[in-house]
């Protein structure tokens, strides 16, 4: 972080007393600070003003006498003199008040909002105790349903402008907008066009009034027999910070807070309301075991607590270390990672240990290279590179503080995916190269920074001159490369020119690093990782999706790993490692895909699933379903049960939710904040961890003494990992809204950033060696150049709704996820033989699904994009790992 | 928002007045007389719109006068003629143009042909009857201040003006007037018309920019204060009135001093009128500008001469809709904005309307706050809600439910509006409040719908009362001119 500057500061007076205020601060804003409120209502502190409801007016005199000047649109100036107190203030003050309760609805006792309504409280505070409007109030149809969740109540509106506003600015969705004029102005969607935004529920939340309610806490609760307790979300990786509101041991409310570095108060949709899920019904609520005589039958019975761990204790201390294998663990606390990972490898001894399920990237890649914060893309005047997944499906609350920055604060965003995300309206550059290229084309880019390069690469005498110098293996390298267009699907222009945007942002550049298509190989990216490395004083911020995913990664849960960053084969690390754990694994074990692939070959006696869905969740569906089956006894540590599960588990043990235990959860940027407990977890379901320290202490009596609580854990956690150290209760008792951030150890201890890869990925080589399986469609080289005729390459997103566990036992965005669609360029519809909206079916050389064809000027032709997880077309089914693209071709049905 | 009139709604020939023809039998429209015509000269002729009816009467000499100097002559010229703008607040045109930042290009001319006070109807005819006299005055400002954008936005119900103003521009644009290399010069200037979707507000020029920019018709938020530093599409903005602009061809044929002679020293030239209500000949009047009183206006035989037969004149309204009233004792005042805003009004757009003893006044005030009621555009609170609210306590007097606390309650609801004495005219021993007022709202729209609730009130207290306890009902049934449908 680079030091606050000094700012100079502007004397006002505000009622008589001086207050120093921020240069270009607005007055509301200086007021507060020093401790005088003023009364607002279209105010927010994350929007523009719009000084429309006219309640912040106060007696502002720059030099030419008092005059009535709304606080929020009057930027403060030096010697201004304020009066919040005077008679003519307060009579506007009161006036406009007045004037809001003359046609607002009188329902205090039914309305949601009673209790927490800045208009009952300022009614209340300052209000008239009767009113003097006789006459017949406004009247509107009532509730109307402005989308899947939220409900508009136009006669409570008092039309502040604030969710109208957010919607325009912040989230970039102005699906709603007043309508008519004067006293019949409302709010509202335009006719047949639902307020369809993954943002929505904020709107609910900013609304100063209940005009605007949403579904999972309308007439549920009111506000003052809510408890609250702040905690961070758990749904992606970016760890929005919220405030968990529970009545009757039941979470009833979830609310963005407002944490600067985060989510300035923002949630998606799914962070807000996916607390439904815990609340459902179907949770796992005691542990249950299929029994060996009838292993694998659908009959599920119930058991103790004992007799289950007892049976996975006698089945893991019967299994040689390496035949033990854990899979997830992304959703846990650190404190529960950090105990799986003790109990996978310092207890049990196996190393077979993987939090992501091959979705990801290689943790060495992720924890190795130069960290950047949000804040640090966002900086004003940066430059953002995006290689990785659409933040507006994936990481909604980072999508909207990217939105921020490149809409406002002048950052550029140079975009490299293989198909128009959410951002690319507003993308600088936005480059989509062909599936497979992501790092040819970032190798382009990285040349072309250099002006001489690039003009050796065009002028043959200009490279006869630089015949014996050393940029002549380079400038070769770029004119192969800029000559390949049609092989990489961008020309050699859009390359050049945004590789001036980078040369120009030396040194501001952060890029946004994460599998943009599942059905591109990890080794993509981490080849186009390596390349954008070489850039001076680059930053990552790794957009890995999963929950928790950092702490794990942090935590060790993944092969090779060790608390802190550690690596296996690190000799010389490992010192306060070994002093706290009974043993060690002897070598480095298997990934996700290696886990699978050995359970397959029968190499496997014992599969735990830590919160993992491998059917769903791995790339690849075949190998998963062979890997679950293949495996002597698989165990479930969960919420719900899920297809592999219910599948394959002998062994089902009920976990506690988010809410229901305390920890800190560690996110993409490295921040660490706490998750706190706010309800008890359903039937005998217990905390992650605590499963880990019963089992630890079964196999290994005395492993887990002393770790009786996530405080404990935490404290040993700081002894282990150099990372974790600063990570004191201290540091985040004295942070408790931004959280404490972990920085990188080589980066902590002055070196640079930690990983390099050595080799270079060139047109005809493929990245890190891996080849697309002889039998495929398009063998070897040829792939580079585009798929064979009538075949697409197929591209793989995420949505921000999907057929997922979680959002399944989620009533509001149960209906939301998309149905499966096979998505091309319009100019590729007639290859395909069929029209937009046919039913086709996609079939690769691993799999088919079946899917609905759509027109996308959004995806390059010869690319076909199909979206994750969609509802009875697992897009997985195609792809196989090991491999960099997968080839499909469209057949209609 | 004018009564019918003979030019409205249809392009029917218009009846010929080049004699000056007196008496009007039907609602008001141009009035030729007697007195100097800088800006409605042509308007003696039926054909007056076409291009060639202006070429033969003088018609692009002003252009072809401007061309000849250099745009800052040009400018300067205009500054020393002391051109007050015509729209309302009366600001001189040279100085707005002096605003302009230097150096942040592109500049527009917005054209503000979007007349909708009520009673106001003076820029409707300058567009119907000598649209080229507009377009002159268009490239003779674009000329002064080296813009190459007009926009020539025009009210969304003037019907005829659109046609004629279109009709002329391609006329314009085919004989080299307007486009590219005007009049054989490497000026180029484009003009642009737009037309409005009938709001009211929209005359106001920050909502008139966003009109334009394609938003909904809200006035912008001040700072800044003029759109001469951030107007349309965020670059500086120039907005001058139709009649502003008409006045630029003579004044360029005839020079700043020749401007001058007209009027009276602080507002030179002349000004046009639309006096409409119980008169016996209502119309469009080009008068001298601070010179002529109100009592010649309505009273003169060159004027409206007089009011309708056997009746006597009981309030006027001086500047259109929002500006406060005057009675017979503010007749003497010479049509000039100074005097009329230090006696507690304006004479904003230049329309007056008349009423006789015959008009009741609560159901008068009632028809203008019921006008601004409907066309607030609901951005802000006080407008919003306390115009409507003020309306139907109007409303339920006029129907006999009054209650005696509604007279303190509709000062009241004034206040919390336009906090602190609202300006008044002086009567019955008070002081006059001098015009502008103070607001709590974001534009004067909300301030206006209080200015005939305090002018009535203030003098005709006991047509309140009498209403609210029903002792002494006025019986009238006189359609209230000016005040729309």
């Amino acid at each position: 972080m680079t030091a606050v500057e000094p700012q100079a500061t502007v004397e006002i007076t505000v009622d008589g007393a001086a207050v120093q205020a921020r240069p270009g601060e607005m007055l509301i804003e200086a007021c507060e600070r020093s401790g005088t409120y003023i009364p607002r209502f279209c105010y927010h502190s994350r929007m523009s003003p719009v000084g429309m409801c006219r309640m912040c007016l106060v007696e502002v005199d720059t030099g030419r006498g008092f005059a009535l000047q709304p606080s929020c649109m009057v930027p403060v100036s030096e010697g201004m003199e304020v009066s919040t107190e005077s008679e003519v203030a307060k009579k506007a003050q009161d006036g406009v008040l007045e004037f809001l309760l003359v046609n607002h609805p009188l329902d205090c006792p039914v309305c949601d909002k009673g209790g927490e309504c800045p208009l009952q409280d300022q009614t209340m505070a300052y209000g008239p105790g009767e009113t003097r409007f006789v006459e017949e109030k406004r009247h509107f149809a009532k509730p109307v349903a402005i989308s899947e969740t939220v409900y508009l109540d136009r006669e409570r509106c008092i039309l502040c402008d604030r969710c109208t506003r957010f919607a325009d600015e912040v989230a970039g969705d102005p699906l709603i907008h007043f309508m008519g004029r004067g006293n019949h102005t409302e709010v509202n969607t335009f006719p047949d066009e639902p307020f369809a935004s993954y943002f929505s529920g904020n709107t609910v939340q900013i609304c100063p009034v209940g005009a605007l309610t949403a579904a999972p806490y309308r007439f549920k609760a009111r506000p003052w027999d809510l408890t609250e307790t702040l905690s961070t979300a758990w749904v992606d990786s970016v760890g929005a910070r919220v405030a968990v509101q529970a009545s009757r041991n039941r979470v009833l409310r979830v609310l963005g807070t407002d944490a600067d570095a985060v989510n300035w108060g923002w949630l998606t949709d799914k962070e807000r309301f996916g607390f439904e899920a815990l609340n459902s019904a179907e949770r796992l609520a005691a542990p249950m075991l299929r029994d060996p005589a009838g292993i694998r039958a659908p009959e599920w019975r119930a058991a103790g607590w004992g007799e289950a761990l007892d049976r996975l204790a006698d089945a893991v201390g019967a299994a040689p270390p390496e035949r033990v294998a854990v899979l997830g663990g992304a959703r846990l606390t650190n404190e529960a990672q950090y105990m799986w990972a003790k109990l996978a490898k310092g207890v049990i001894g196996t190393d077979n240990v993987d939090a992501q399920l091959g979705d990801g990237l290689d943790p060495a890649v992720v924890l190795g290279l130069p960290r950047a914060a949000i804040d640090d893309a966002c900086r004003p005047g940066g430059t953002v590179v995006l290689v990785g997944p659409d933040p507006k499906e994936e990481l909604g609350a980072l999508y909207l503080r990217l939105r921020h920055a490149v809409v406002y604060d002048g950052v550029k965003l140079v975009e490299v995916t293989p198909c128009e995300t959410g951002l690319s309206h507003m993308a600088k550059y936005s480059l989509h190269p062909r599936p497979g290229t992501t790092a040819q084309l970032i190798r382009a880019l990285v040349l072309a920074t250099d002006p001489e390069i690039v003009e050796a690469a065009e002028s043959d005498v200009i490279l006869d001159k630089l015949a014996a110098g050393e940029k002549l293996l380079e400038a070769e390298e770029l004119r192969e490369l800029l000559g390949a267009a049609d092989a990489l699907g961008v020309d050699a222009e859009s390359i050049k020119s945004a590789a001036r945007a980078l040369a120009v942002a030396a040194g501001e550049v952060t890029v946004v690093l994460g599998r943009s298509s599942l059905a591109e190989g990890a080794e993509v990216v981490e080849a186009a990782a390596a390349e954008l490395s070489a850039l001076p004083s680059v930053r990552f911020l790794p957009a890995l999706r999963r929950g928790n995913v950092m702490g794990a990664l942090e935590a060790g849960l993944a092969p090779g790993l060790l608390p802190g960053r550690t690596e296996l084969d690190d000799a010389e690390d490992l010192g306060p490692t070994v002093a706290a754990w009974p043993r060690l694994p002897e070598a480095a074990g298997l990934d996700a895909a290696g886990v699978l692939r050995a359970a397959a070959r029968g190499d496997i006696d014992v599969l735990v699933l830590v919160g993992a869905d491998p059917l769903n969740d791995f790339v690849d569906r075949d190998l998963a379903y062979r890997g679950l089956r293949g495996a002597a006894l698989v165990v479930a540590v969960d919420l719900f049960l899920n297809d592999s599960s219910t599948l394959a588990a002998d062994i089902v043990l009920p976990a506690a939710g988010p809410t229901e235990c305390d920890g800190t959860f560690t996110n993409l940027e490295g921040r660490v904040s706490p998750m706190s407990r706010k309800v008890t977890p359903p039937g005998t379901a217990r905390p992650d961890w605590m499963i880990a320290a019963d089992l630890a202490e079964r196999l290994e009596p005395g492993s887990a003494e002393g770790l009786d609580s996530p405080e404990a854990i935490r404290a040993e956690m700081a002894r282990v990992s150099e990372v974790h150290a600063s990570l004191t209760e201290e540091s985040l008792k004295a942070s408790p809204v931004e959280g404490v951030l972990l920085r990188p150890a080589r980066e902590a201890a002055g070196e640079a950033g930690g990983w390099r890869r050595s080799g270079r990925p060139t047109l005809g080589r493929r990245p890190a060696g891996r080849t697309v399986p002889a039998t495929g469609p398009a063998g070897g080289e040829d792939a580079l150049g585009g798929a064979p005729d009538g075949s697409f390459l197929l591209v793989a997103t995420r949505t921000m709704y999907d057929d997922g566990t979680m959002l399944r036992h989620c009533p509001s965005s149960r209906g939301l996820a998309p149905a499966a669609s096979a998505r091309i360029n319009p100019d590729d519809l007639a290859s395909t033989g069929t029209g937009e909206g046919a039913a086709v079916r996609v079939v690769s050389d691993f799999g088919h699904i079946e899917a609905t064809l759509a027109a996308d000027a959004g995806v390059p032709t010869g690319s076909l994009r199909v979206n994750w997880l969609a509802p009875g077309a697992p897009a997985n089914s195609l792809i196989a790992t090991g491999t960099d693209i997968t080839v499909v071709e469209v057949e209609a049905r | 928002m004018g009564t019918p009139s003979a030019t409205g709604g249809h392009p029917a020939p218009l009846p010929d007045r080049s004699a000056g023809a007196g008496y009007i039998q039907h609602a008001p429209g141009y009035v030729h007389n007697d007195g100097p015509k800088l800006i409605t000269g042509r308007f003696v002729h039926e054909d007056s719109f076409t291009l060639e009816r202006s070429v033969a009467t003088g018609g692009y000499e002003g252009l072809r006068a401007a061309l000849e100097m250099t745009p800052a002559a040009v400018h300067d010229e205009v500054r020393s003629a002391t051109l007050l703008g015509r729209g309302g607040a009366g600001f001189p045109a040279g100085v707005k143009w002096g605003f302009l930042p230097p150096g942040k290009h592109p500049y527009y001319l917005v054209v503000n042909g979007d007349e909708s006070e009520p009673g106001t109807y003076k820029d409707r005819l300058l567009m119907e009857r000598d649209p080229h006299q507009l377009i002159e005055g268009c490239l003779i400002a674009c000329y002064a201040l080296g813009l190459q954008q007009c926009f020539l936005y025009v009210r969304g119900e003037m019907a005829v003006a659109q046609e004629r103003i279109a009709a002329a521009l391609n006329e314009a644009y085919e004989a080299g007037y307007v486009g590219r290399g005007i009049c054989g010069t490497d000026f180029s200037v484009d003009i642009v018309m737009a037309w409005g979707a009938g709001a009211y507000i929209v005359g106001e020029e920050t909502a008139l920019i966003e009109s334009l920019e394609g938003r909904r018709g809200m006035p912008r938020l001040k700072p800044p204060y003029f759109p001469a530093a951030v107007g349309l599409y965020g670059q500086p903005t120039i907005v001058n009135n139709v009649e502003t602009l008409s006045n630029l061809p003579w004044l360029m044929v005839n020079g700043a001093d020749a401007y001058k002679g007209h009027g009276s020293e602080s507002s030179p030239g002349t000004r046009m009128f639309a006096v409409s209500g119980h008169l016996r000949r209502p119309g469009v009047y080009e008068v001298e500008h601070g010179v002529t009183t109100f009592r010649e206006l309505i009273y003169g035989d060159n004027f409206c001469q007089g009011i309708r037969d056997g009746h006597e004149l009981k309030m006027f309204i001086p500047g259109g809709g929002s500006a406060p009233w005057f009675f017979p004792e503010h007749l003497d005042l010479p049509l000039e904005a100074r005097p009329v805003g230090a006696a507690g009004s304006m004479l904003g757009s230049g329309a007056i309307v008349i009423m006789d003893d015959t008009t009741d006044a609560v159901k008068a005030a009632w028809r203008v706050v019921k006008f601004f009621a409907r066309e607030s555009c609901g951005k802000c609170t006080p407008c919003r809600e306390g115009t409507t609210w003020l309306e139907q306590i109007l409303r339920r007097i006029l129907d006999g439910e009054g209650r005696p606390s509604d007279i303190d309650l509709l000062l009241d609801i004034g206040d919390n509006i336009s906090p602190g004495p609202y300006p008044a005219a002086a009567h019955n021993g008070q002081e006059a409040v001098p015009f502008p007022p103070r607001q709590t709202t974001i534009c004067p729209l909300g301030p206006s719908a209080v200015a005939p609730v305090v002018s009535t009130i203030r003098r005709f207290r006991h047509e309140y009362e009498s209403k609210i306890t029903r002792r002494d009902p006025i019986p009238i049934e006189v359609a209230v001119a000016g005040a729309g449908r």
